[in-house]
């Protein structure tokens, strides 16, 4: 009773960031320009409304006069991409139905960028140049960040390589620790790694410091090359960056395959058919270009309001964002 | 009762758990960027007190509890029971051992209270965060003594026992705060 008192007597109307934040967003903004400048990276802008829309059965598009808001800009920067193989990059509002919380907001901010040329190793070189020329500007200390394979921090909690890890092993890793899991998951392994990740790797990460988790399962590939690394293990090449706990970018070795794309497409609607979840047109404007051809390249996403968060030292997105949440 | 959707979550929400009726203490949305969505809370059992951790599968629903906070107004104890009285409906209920906890220390005949009614019936009750008691039993005052900040126990017909300064004398009326408690002051009649 008394919590809904309170939040009903803020004031709506006024700015969730204070305007010394405000200020360091576009300072951000600027050193980003300014790095991608130096490097030659162009900056292009992509539509935000569009016809397709995101297969992918975890995120979910607003749908507005039949049309989707992006929920990324990816597919028409790698039409951009397949018609000119050039760098580029593109700083994006993008809409995400349902993610509310203390770092998520259904509307955010997307840096996205793709180097020709480039692996996801390569690429994350690459970030962590960008990430360097930040901290400095915001006078931030920052350790190199490392990396760490996604098969080494799971059988570091499973004692076991993630190929070989099942749901039985992941539930009882969370019975050892008197941990609640729930049953809901079912029989969904991927779902299970996720919250095995959150709950045992990425929530132990020290605060201060960067990480990369790097290879991930071929099972989570998206829009990721999979290969096969010299250990054997089927990965997608696909990298994330923390710092400490908040998840800021997501990078992959792009998929350049059309057929190998159509076919995730496809699969990703019928699990969004058997989880009865409404269906999404995918992209055949972004399939006719890969057919014509997808230069080898890297591309990664990063979060700007979780940047501002962790470069600020607030704790709720709505403090970075001029109008998170309600106030919109 | 309606069931709620993990994306209704939020805090004080009353949720049936295990049989039980929780309410939500906090909730967090955690979601990968690629991948499942999960809203982890604190939940705690209104029967029980108990706060515990659960993490639900986003979009996972869950039936509400039929629980409301009402003011009701503190009648008698018949040593078993505790017996309220809404004031507007003149609908009295009974309170249980359980549900009184340690309230029955705090409650004075007439006193309005916070009963949380769990399928209409009690199923706690909070006392006023202030009570004002007659002092049953206490060693005699120490007359002037303000300064020192000693203090010694002082015994109320409720069972309750209360820390007061020393100057305090039997069969003085004083406040207290139910929460902690503690001697909040001395009541000038």
């Amino acid at each position: 009773m008394c919590l809904e008192s309170k939040t009903s007597n803020i004031d709506t109307w006024r700015p969730g960031a204070s305007l010394d934040v405000l200020e360091k967003i576009a300072a951000l903004r600027d050193c980003i320009r300014s790095y991608m400048q130096e490097q030659d990276v162009l900056e292009v802008v992509t539509p935000a409304l569009s016809q397709a829309a995101s297969t992918d059965p975890n995120i979910h598009s607003f749908a507005a006069g039949g049309r989707y808001l992006h929920t990324s800009p990816e597919f028409p920067m790698k039409r951009l991409l397949c018609a000119y193989a050039r760098d580029i990059y593109q700083i994006a509002n993008v809409f995400r139905d349902g993610e509310v919380g203390r770092h998520h907001n259904a509307e955010f901010s997307l840096l996205e960028w793709y180097r020709v040329g480039m692996d996801h190793h390569a690429l994350m070189n690459d970030v962590e140049a960008l990430m360097q020329r930040i901290v400095e500007q915001f006078s931030i200390a920052w350790v190199q960040p490392q990396t760490i394979r996604y098969t080494d921090a799971v059988s570091r909690v499973c004692e076991k390589p993630f190929d070989e890890v099942t749901i039985q092993h992941i539930e009882n890793v969370f019975r050892q620790h008197q941990r609640y899991y729930p049953a809901a998951i079912g029989n969904d392994l991927d779902a299970a790694m996720d919250l095995l990740m959150d709950e045992f790797v990425v929530s132990q990460f020290e605060p201060s410091k960067a990480c990369f988790i790097v290879d991930y399962p071929a099972s989570q590939a998206a829009l990721a090359r999979v290969s096969v690394d010299k250990d054997g293990y089927k990965i997608a090449e696909r990298f994330e960056l923390f710092w400490g706990p908040v998840e800021l970018a997501n990078g992959f070795h792009e998929l350049v395959d059309a057929g190998e794309q159509r076919a995730r497409f496809i699969a990703e609607q019928q699990t969004r058919n058997s989880r009865d979840q409404s269906s999404t047109p995918m992209d055949e404007h972004l399939l006719q270009a890969l057919s014509h051809g997808l230069p080898d390249c890297a591309g990664v996403a990063l979060g700007l309001d979780r940047l501002m968060l962790v470069l600020t030292g607030c704790d709720h997105i709505d403090q970075v964002q001029a109008f998170a949440g309600d106030r919109a | 009762m309606a069931n709620y959707n993990t994306n209704e979550f939020k805090g004080g929400l009353k949720i049936m758990l295990d049989g039980d009726p929780h309410t939500i203490v906090e909730n967090e949305f955690v979601k990968p960027g690629k991948g499942q969505a999960f809203t982890r809370t604190k939940v705690r059992n209104l029967k029980t007190g108990r706060t515990v951790e659960r993490t639900f599968k986003s979009g996972e629903s869950v039936e509400g509890a039929d629980v409301m906070d009402t003011e009701m107004q503190y009648l008698y104890s018949d040593g078993e029971m505790w017996h309220f009285m809404d004031p507007k409906s003149f609908e009295q209920l009974a309170a249980d051992k359980t549900a009184i906890g340690d309230a029955y220390l705090w409650l004075i005949e007439e006193a309005m209270c916070e009963v949380t009614l769990f399928n209409g019936q009690p199923l706690a009750v909070s006392p006023p965060n202030f009570v004002e008691m007659k002092i049953k039993e206490t060693d005699p005052g120490v007359r002037g003594d303000t300064a020192t900040g000693g203090n010694k126990p002082a015994y109320m017909d409720t069972g309750a026992v209360v820390k007061v300064p020393l100057f305090i004398e039997e069969g003085e009326v004083i406040k207290i705060d139910t929460r902690s408690g503690e001697y909040v002051s001395r009541v000038k009649n």
